[in-house]
């Protein structure tokens, strides 16, 4: 028997204190019935004897003290799964918004899902080839890597995305291969970019989408990418699928957690947000990996844009503290127009050792990655000393890193949208460049390498 | 026992009142599904519960019973090669009982009850014996002798001992006490987590702890007993140094303590430890190490008390007389959960929020580590050695983590971003990080390893020190407003961070290099600095010297594989005295 409320007593911003209740526990899923009907969702926030926090997971708009209704569901958060959830498009709490009927469920899963056991995990190590040199090459991404992109407002990160989710692929095997979809708070112009570009590849048959647009209410944001987290882990962890997971954009749900702190009163950490943002990001992003016993993996892009551009902001500095490595948009190359404008050097993939070698990728992959990534560093600090002082103040060797330097953007990097290169190709561009510099100079290289790829020519 | 009423909860946080007689720190059983908690604040009959698992479909009205003991850990055999979480609950054995995923009121012992150790006496019958005296040893591992203590605050005469198969549960031991009464004890301790196991004195700890990493032993070393800290922004490879010194460093146990951090690094602890040869006892490296993992996706509270289990179990380990390091990755997630408890009890918070009392909280972790002599009659010499990984926000410093942690270790590896983006490995800066035992070290040093040792260390130190400020004046001027012998100063620094410093944590002949094999490496670079001075004060032409071709050889003798070490190197040496010497004739000529 669900009990009915009527004794709301407070209401401020996606707070609501209901007072008297009775049998209510942590975390439990409630309703508030508007004097017109409507009904919002809600969740116990904190309960204190008989008075019970709720937090609104929609508007707070038209709530009155006196006439609302409040019911408590007794279950917390679920989502409804099954396999028919590909192709559709559900909004950011769950409902679908395509028009199509409701979900006819396999399950109902808590969308809070459970942390997974550490001795129960598969470490990701299978290659994924994306197809972009800057992410094969340089910051390879594995199946069941949790990899964000930093990007700034104005960058194409979308259109990297994109690009992404439709070339990757793993080499010798066509899987069972998935897309799931939030759109956290962003505008319907992005939303609809990467919808159209699902569906001109054909990609939306086998993509789950969950759009939470920006007009959409900010606290519903909290459980979008929840909601998408618990249907890919259906989907690869009881289908055997392997999900591609895009989440965009991780800081309008950050400011969504900030804005419900700051109606609980708590004490904030850094600029305002929560001490708690990094553990509650973690529950997220954490949901990636591979299971020991499933053949299905979640791999997460991220997208979030820094504000100011500033990489030390709690958001981009806390995921990056959680994730396993970033690829980093820079506004820089971006202008100098580089496509996609990759800062290969802050970028960084930490599973990318047990991806890449021999019957991976390639035997030289390591050593040559190491190198091009010392060369330009050492050909872009060079550059930055030729602004200062000219070019007549540079060595010989020196001129040579900084043409290395350019070309490497120009070529390596700016391969443009629709290039989908092969692991191949990407360190045989890699050779080609490291050709410029002297033979001596190439110490991150192996001799055994060098004499297959970058012959001595005095022997 | 005491049983008492939940009226408030929020997050892990859970209050409950008709607690009047339950002790502070006592372990309590939350709600219907026995959620474990700990209480960490009374007032009057309310007591505040901070729960280790999650708090979702509590109610108020559920009952909270204590258990009468605090929070405390099981220690016998079946420690070694096993991962526990927070609260020393075995992960495998989770995973067996609920399935992949840490579901909530798993009811698990640490350790295996039912399991036989074959037990071998040490003491006899009539055998006087005090707390921490060797009753007998159980072969854990291969690598890894338990010994069988006498329990703390127990003394007395030996009535019985018998060697045999038990489970850690069984009696082994009778002990007539002093009191003249007779008790039975088993192989299994408990110990609270929050209370340092007792030693019987403190020494100052001398002998390094060599972990096979170049810029650790060389220019800012460990010794046993010692703390160290390594902060560093994300990126910068705090957690492969803290695993490349979990697998090499020269100690007979290792405690891994995974403190909100990501899953897949305990996996690849998992993996990749049982692959890898100590190269000591030539056994995997499994065999010595001990995991904690409290990864950031599980219950913060459990985070809280993870590294005072990890470093109980190290502390036991010391007791018997081994010398051990605990890994801590990562401090900050220790002290964002010490924050966030605080914020709930409705503290006033000190700096950035974190609570008043984080310095003496962290303080009294590191003080745990150090060079003792144990408890006992045997006057056994062991170490426990800490070394806390921290992770400050942006990368910065000067948050209150850092800077308490600063205050209270001796040795500092600052991580370095750029070092980092430069794929110069381990990003240790040279230039802010620092030991406080290269004193008593270098005496080591200098008399086990080579007698030039610390004078090769400080040219190294001095090389890089110079290059810095150098490299100020080139970025102003320009290189050719340099002399020679400057220029020689940059190259040889160059060669210092490049074919020394640089060690890729990746490559089987270079993950870890023992320390006659460092001593030789950084000699060659040395030399080539020493006579190429020498040579250009003759007259050298500099750009040849810079270009010499066994300058290549150099650079990849740290590839030389250990047979091969002193041939090799011996040869290189001969090269670069004899292209050195050529250099200065031509100029004779």
């Amino acid at each position: 028997m669900i009990r009915e409320y009527r004794t709301i007593d407070e209401v401020a911003g996606p707070l609501v204190l209901v007072r008297q209740v009775e049998g209510v526990t942590n975390g439990e899923l409630g309703e508030i019935e508007l004097a017109n009907g409507d009904i919002r969702q809600c969740k116990v926030l904190e309960i204190d004897g008989s008075n019970v926090l709720v937090q609104l997971y929609e508007s707070a708009a038209g709530i009155n003290v006196a006439q609302s209704k409040v019911r408590f569901l007794g279950k917390g958060a679920e989502l409804a799964v099954s396999l028919d959830m590909l192709g559709r498009v559900f909004d950011g709490m769950g409902s679908p918004m395509d028009g199509g009927p409701a979900i006819l469920a396999e399950k109902h899963l808590d969308i809070n899902g459970a942390p997974i056991n550490p001795v129960a995990r598969d470490y990701p190590a299978e290659f994924i080839q994306t197809g972009v040199s800057a992410i094969d090459g340089l910051n390879t991404l594995v199946r069941g890597q949790k990899l964000p992109i930093f990007s700034g407002s104005g960058l194409p990160h979308a259109e990297l995305a994109a690009q992404i989710a439709r070339q990757s692929k793993v080499l010798g095997g066509e899987a069972n291969f998935a897309v799931v979809f939030a759109a956290v708070g962003i505008t319907f112009e992005e939303a609809d970019f990467f919808i159209s570009d699902f569906k001109k590849t054909g990609a939306i048959d086998r993509t789950v989408l969950f759009i939470n647009l920006a007009d959409d209410p900010a606290v519903e944001r909290i459980s979008t990418p929840r909601m998408a987290l618990t249907a890919a882990e259906f989907l690869a962890f009881e289908k055997d699928m392997h999900v591609l997971v895009i989440i965009t954009d991780i800081t309008n749900y950050a400011e969504a957690l900030r804005e419900v702190s700051a109606a609980r009163k708590e004490v904030p950490g850094r600029r305002g947000y929560p001490g708690y943002l990094y553990t509650d990001l973690a529950t997220m992003y954490e949901r990636a990996g591979r299971k020991i016993g499933s053949e299905g993996s979640i791999t997460m892009i991220p997208i979030l844009t820094m504000p100011e551009d500033d990489k030390t902001h709690p958001i981009p500095d806390l995921t990056g503290y959680i994730t396993e490595g970033q690829v980093i948009l820079s506004r820089e190359l971006h202008r100098k127009g580089l496509t996609p404008p990759i800062d290969v050097l802050p970028s960084l993939s930490r599973l990318k050792d047990k991806g890449i070698g021999k019957g991976k990728t390639r035997e030289d992959h390591a050593d040559t990655m190491n190198q091009l990534f010392a060369a330009y560093s050492r050909g872009k600090d060079t550059k930055e000393l030729m602004v200062i002082l000219g070019e007549a103040a540079l060595t010989d060797v020196d001129k040579l890193y900084a043409r290395f330097s350019d070309e490497f953007e120009k070529r390596y990097v700016s391969q443009g949208y629709e290039t989908n290169r092969t692991i191949e190709e990407t360190l045989d561009i890699g050779w080609d460049l490291l050709k410029i510099l002297p033979r001596g100079e190439l110490k991150r290289v192996r001799s055994q390498h060098l004499d297959k790829y970058y012959p001595d020519e005095h022997k | 026992m005491s049983e008492g009423r939940i009226v408030k909860i929020s997050g892990p946080l859970v209050v409950a009142d008709g607690m009047r007689d339950v002790n502070l720190y006592d372990v309590v059983q939350v709600g219907p599904q026995k959620l474990i908690g700990e209480i960490i604040e009374m007032r009057g009959d309310q007591a505040s519960v901070q729960v280790y698992e999650e708090t979702a479909g509590l109610g108020p009205g559920s009952v909270v019973v204590t258990t009468g003991a605090q929070l405390s850990v099981e220690l016998a055999p079946g420690l070694i090669e096993t991962m526990f979480d927070g609260i020393q609950r075995p992960l495998k054995a989770m995973m067996d009982v609920a399935g992949t995923n840490i579901t909530r009121g798993i009811e698990v012992t640490p350790l295996n009850h039912e399991k036989k150790w074959d037990f071998v006496p040490v003491a006899k019958v009539g055998d006087k014996v005090e707390a921490g005296d060797i009753l007998g040893t159980v072969q854990e591992t291969p690598v890894v002798l338990h010994k069988i203590m006498v329990p703390h605050r127990v003394s007395g005469t030996i009535e019985k001992i018998e060697a045999g198969s038990f489970t850690i549960i069984e009696p082994i031991v009778t002990i007539k006490g002093d009191d003249g009464e007779s008790h039975t004890y088993p192989m299994l301790q408990k110990w609270p987590v929050r209370i340092g196991r007792p030693y019987k004195q403190k020494l100052a700890p001398g002998v390094p702890m060599i972990t096979g990493q170049r810029v650790i032993d060389t220019l800012f070393p460990l010794p046993k007993g010692g703390t160290a800290a390594v902060p560093g922004p994300f990126g910068s490879g705090k957690t492969v140094i803290q695993h490349q010194l979990a697998k090499w460093s020269d100690v007979d146990i290792v405690v891994y303590v995974g403190c909100g951090e990501r899953g897949n690094e305990m996996t690849d602890v998992l993996l990749e430890f049982p692959e890898l040869a100590d190269p000591r006892t030539g056994e995997s490296l499994m065999k010595r190490t001990i995991m904690i993992a409290n990864t950031s996706d599980m219950p913060v509270a459990a985070r809280e008390a993870s590294i005072y289990t990890g470093i109980t179990i190290g502390e036991y380990f010391r007791d018997m007389g081994y010398h051990v390091a605990i890994m801590a990755d990562s401090t900050s997630r220790w002290a964002e959960a010490l924050r966030e408890m605080s914020g709930r009890l409705e503290e006033m918070p000190g700096e950035e929020g974190y609570p008043a009392y984080l310095t003496s909280r962290l303080a009294q972790f590191y003080e745990r580590a150090g060079s003792v002599i144990c408890k006992g009659q045997e006057g056994r010499k062991a170490s426990l050695t800490a070394i806390g990984a921290v992770s400050p926000p942006g990368g910065d410093i000067s948050e209150p983590v850092s800077q308490a942690t600063l205050r209270i270790v001796k040795v500092f590896w600052g991580l370095d971003s750029s070092l980092a983006y430069a794929r110069h490995f381990p990003a240790i800066s040279w230039l802010n990080s620092y030991s406080l035992y290269i004193e008593t070290i270098s005496r080591w040093m200098n008399e086990n390893v080579d007698e030039n040792w610390r004078r090769y260390r400080d040219i190294t130190m001095e090389l890089l020190q110079k290059e810095s400020e150098l490299e100020e004046i080139v970025r102003l001027v320009g290189v050719d407003a340099l002399s020679a012998s400057e220029r020689l100063v940059l190259e040889s620094a160059r060669s210092i961070r490049e074919d020394y410093l640089q060690q890729n944590s990746f490559d089987e002949n270079d993950y870890y290099t023992s320390l006659k094999k460092q001593t030789s490496l950084l000699k060659l670079v040395i030399q080539y600095y020493e006579h190429g001075s020498e040579a250009l004060q003759r007259g050298a032409d500099m750009n040849k010297l810079f270009s010499l071709p066994v300058r290549e050889r150099i650079a990849r003798a740290k590839y030389t594989p250990d047979a091969d070490l002193s041939t090799g190197f011996a040869a290189i040496a001969k090269e670069l005295e004899e292209s050195i010497n050529a250099l200065v004739e031509k100029e004779a000529e």
